[in-house]
């Protein structure tokens, strides 16, 4: 009965959320500009842009076309395409499989090499591989994603000749869903982006495996662990990174969000026709029923997997179910 | 009969051919991609050049961009505002139904509909009217000399097909309609659409049973869409593509200097210029009286603008500049006219002395950063050459998805714009958008509020001569008098430039389309 309340609570919190999403971005593209003047041909007469513009709503006051496009919303009907005429949630659904397999690559790599380099850096803080790792996290932290997309193209693409530059290479589709995971150029196109997706998240995980590592080694039962005798194998790999892990499971977690949204411009740099692609054409093109759609979707996808870590927060300690009922 | 024979011993051929006949695949790339597969729901011209493998129109362009027969062989003016075309036969769609007058008169009537997006490409057409199978009349609202130029970008849909697949009218966003049109195609063209991947990749197959001729040598096309300029040029190098088209400016010397790359270009059909705004105030000056009224003020902002240096330093020597407002291959282009005022800073600084003006005054300049090439830049340089002859100049640079929005409410002072002619191809479209007022369906993009009696008269005379001398040089007389009185400052040409590698030979066009059906590849 607890619990019920708990997650009603949750749940209208989510839905208010995403009622300020869903407006803050309508007023948005207020700035974004108006998408009769790239949707007219060059020599199209005044009377044809009035009627572009009539016929799309644009003229109503912004009051109204939210309120309609609430209306749509809510009725399960996400509107269709300025740019190609097509449903959006059609174009989303073709595009949604790309960006959350680019994101899981990115994910796994960036647990796969941030978690050993990460103990490696708290085992042996003053040790040569330790600092060049840290180093080198400076430097993966602080490029800005399109830098290190290009440069691996040119060393992995251009020079070298192993990868593709671009594209997803040749996709398998299982019924609704397009995968690159079955073929030989789909995972070889997978790399780079994913590299590139994963730079900036390997070095959070990196960072924090390190700080939490340190944190608990310097903790009493490890230290008595130590006295017991124990092998330091089972110190180190059982005890002490199992306690460390709890918080790098969070925030990888939440991340995944982040991941989603960074993913505009990796996916830009290396063409990945994925969600990403299509939200940055449509602001070229001020294509609004994409990018409100587009922006409703990330939105619903931070809310929900915090809503998911909240309750899961509450189901495993009982002090902050009484807090947040 | 003769048909069948052709294709009985050009299977025969294939046959003996056998091993030699290799498959020839054209792998390209662009920053663009198809918006859609429907010819009739937008106004890209990239969209219609990529449609134009899989579609024909009646008319068409040839090697020169002239007007040449396509799915019409033939055609008359019945009277002065109906046209008759004998249409070709024996020609099939890719789904192998026959291409007859009742494929042309659904396919304009789809076009005219409300809905159509591109509808206003045949503005002037009031309907398609069936003769018999291979004959059909055009009624065209009034005289009408520009018909065969729409007509050349009207592509021509299979009737069986948009019925069995629900798209004899078009997509309505507006109704939320979608049809089956926007992701398939099915033409009389040279090639055939395989699949159609927004943002991956079109591929396109060869027609074995196109009525033409092939001048090309390719079974199969390629198209990814690549939006980064480097990765473009990347890919190229790497191997991944065979033409990129545009090829970014700033990386051609980079191209031509890798072996086994080259670059190719020439001047498109594309003019950039300033309109200057003829308002009775500025928007810099509240209050005050516009001084861009004087036509020596306007000659003087001329005058003062070094375009050699645009030239050499902006646009890396690739642009022409020029004194005209259409592009030589256009009709309505006369050397006479394509002379500019020629630099010099003095004779400006006089020019605005003499007008009352002796120590200039303020003006504010728009320009899109992401519309034209190097369109930024090239306003930088302007700003700063005015502001040397004492026009204070407060450069606003944005996206093109707000600047051309608040150009169309006529927001700026002076600005720039870019025309290209398309989809006619023809001096008229800038008479007819540009300058003049808006009223009666002219002055589309007009949003200076320029207006002159003379340019007046001659286009809507223009509008109606069917004598093809007599109308162009009525739109020669018309650009002359926009010169004369500055309606525009012309600054360049911009170039059409592409890359490939070696052993790739493609035509290119001044309207920047990519013509494969020319393209042949080693």
């Amino acid at each position: 009965m607890h619990m019920l309340k708990v997650l009603l609570s949750r749940l209208g919190q989510a839905a208010l959320v995403m009622l300020v999403v869903s407006a803050v971005s309508f007023l948005m593209f207020r700035f974004v500009g108006d998408p009769v003047a790239t949707m007219s041909r060059e020599n199209a007469t005044v009377e044809e842009k009035a009627e572009l513009r009539r016929s799309l709503g644009l003229d109503q006051p912004v009051v109204v076309q939210y309120g309609r496009f609430l209306a749509r919303t809510l009725s399960g009907d996400l509107g269709i395409s300025y740019r190609n005429q097509r449903p959006v949630t059609q174009l989303i659904a073709e595009r949604l499989p790309a960006t959350l397999e680019l994101v899981i690559v990115a994910t796994v790599l960036s647990l796969a090499l941030g978690i050993p380099l990460g103990v490696l850096c708290a085992l042996k803080p003053n040790g040569i591989a330790a600092r060049l790792v840290q180093a080198l996290s400076l430097v993966g932290i602080s490029t800005p994603t399109f830098v290190t997309g290009i440069v691996l193209i040119l060393v992995f693409a251009v020079s070298l000749g192993w990868l593709p530059s671009f594209g997803r290479g040749q996709v398998v589709d299982l019924g609704w869903w397009s995968t690159g995971f079955l073929t030989a150029s789909g995972l070889k196109s997978l790399l780079l982006p994913g590299i590139t997706l994963a730079l900036y998240q390997l070095t959070l995980i990196m960072r924090l495996v390190r700080a939490e590592m340190i944190d608990v080694l310097s903790s009493d039962y490890i230290r008595f662990a130590k006295a017991r005798g124990l092998p330091s194998r089972y110190i180190h790999f059982r005890l002490a990174l199992r306690n460390a892990l709890m918080p790098v499971i969070t925030v990888t977690g939440l991340q995944i969000g982040s991941l989603i949204a960074f993913a505009i411009v990796t996916e830009t740099v290396f063409q990945w026709p994925g969600m990403g692609l299509l939200f940055i054409q449509a602001v070229s093109f001020a294509d609004i029923p994409v990018m409100a759609a587009y922006l409703l979707f990330v939105g619903l996808l931070f809310v929900l997997i915090n809503t998911v870590v909240d309750i899961l927060y509450a189901v495993v300690d009982p002090r902050l179910r009484a807090r947040s009922a | 009969m003769k048909a069948r024979h052709v294709a009985t011993l050009s299977v025969a051929f294939g046959a003996l051919m056998g091993l030699a006949a290799e498959a020839k695949t054209l792998r390209w790339s662009s920053p663009t991609d198809l918006t859609t597969l429907d010819p009739y729901a937008h106004t890209e011209s990239f969209t219609t050049s990529m449609l134009h493998h899989v579609f024909d129109p009646l008319v068409r362009r040839g090697r020169n961009l002239e007007l040449e027969p396509a799915l019409a062989v033939s055609w008359k003016t019945v009277k002065p505002d109906t046209w008759r075309f004998e249409l070709r036969k024996n020609v099939k769609f890719h789904n192998g139904n026959p291409f007859t007058a009742d494929d042309v008169v659904a396919s304009i009537t789809r076009l005219l509909d409300p809905g159509a997006r591109a509808r206003g490409n045949i503005a002037t057409v009031l309907k398609a009217e069936k003769v018999d199978d291979y004959t059909v009349d055009i009624v065209t609202n009034g005289p009408y000399p520009l018909l065969l130029n729409d007509l050349a970008g009207v592509y021509i849909m299979d009737k069986e097909w948009m019925e069995a697949n629900g798209a004899l009218k078009p997509g309505n966003i507006a109704t939320g309609v979608t049809t089956a049109a926007s992701t398939s195609a099915v033409g009389t063209g040279p090639f055939k659409v395989e699949s159609y991947k927004p943002d991956a990749g079109t591929t396109f197959v060869v027609n074995p049973d196109w009525w033409d001729k092939p001048q090309h040598n390719l079974t199969r096309i390629e198209f990814k869409p690549v939006k980064s300029d480097a990765t473009r040029v990347a890919a190229l190098l790497s191997g991944e593509l065979d033409l990129i088209a545009p090829a970014p400016l700033q990386d051609l010397q980079r191209i031509g200097s890798s072996s086994g790359f080259k670059v190719i270009e020439e001047p498109s059909l594309r003019l950039i210029m300033l309109t200057l705004s003829a308002k009775p105030e500025l928007k810099a000056m509240p209050g005050q009286k516009n001084p861009m009224l004087d036509v020596k003020v306007r000659q003087a902002m001329w005058h003062a603008i070094d375009f050699e240096t645009i030239k050499k330093r902006v646009m890396r020597d690739k642009s022409r500049n020029t004194g005209t407002l259409v592009a030589p291959p256009v009709p309505g282009y006369s050397k006479d006219n394509d002379q500019p005022l020629g630099y010099d800073q003095d004779k400006a600084k006089k020019l605005l002395a003499e007008a009352g003006y002796p120590n200039g005054f303020k003006t504010k300049l728009n320009c899109p950063n992401d519309r034209y090439i190097n369109d930024e830049q090239t306003c930088v340089a302007i700003a700063s050459m005015w502001t040397k002859v004492g026009i204070q100049t407060e450069l606003q640079t944005e996206s093109r998805a707000t600047y051309f929005p608040r150009q169309d409410r006529g927001e700026f002072d002076v600005s720039m714009v870019g025309w290209a002619t398309l989809p006619p191809m023809d001096g008229f479209s800038v008479l007819s958008s540009l300058l003049t007022a808006q009223k009666d369906g002219y002055g589309g993009s007009n949003s200076s509020g320029y207006t002159n009696p003379q340019i007046e008269e001659l286009t809507r005379k223009a509008a109606v001569e069917l004598d093809e001398e007599k109308r162009r040089s009525m739109l020669v007389e018309a650009l002359k008098v926009a010169r004369d009185t500055v309606a525009f400052i012309p600054i360049h040409q911009q170039p059409v430039a592409w890359a490939v590698r070696d052993g790739v030979d493609v035509p290119q066009f001044p309207d920047e389309y990519v013509r494969l059906w020319f393209a042949n590849v080693k």
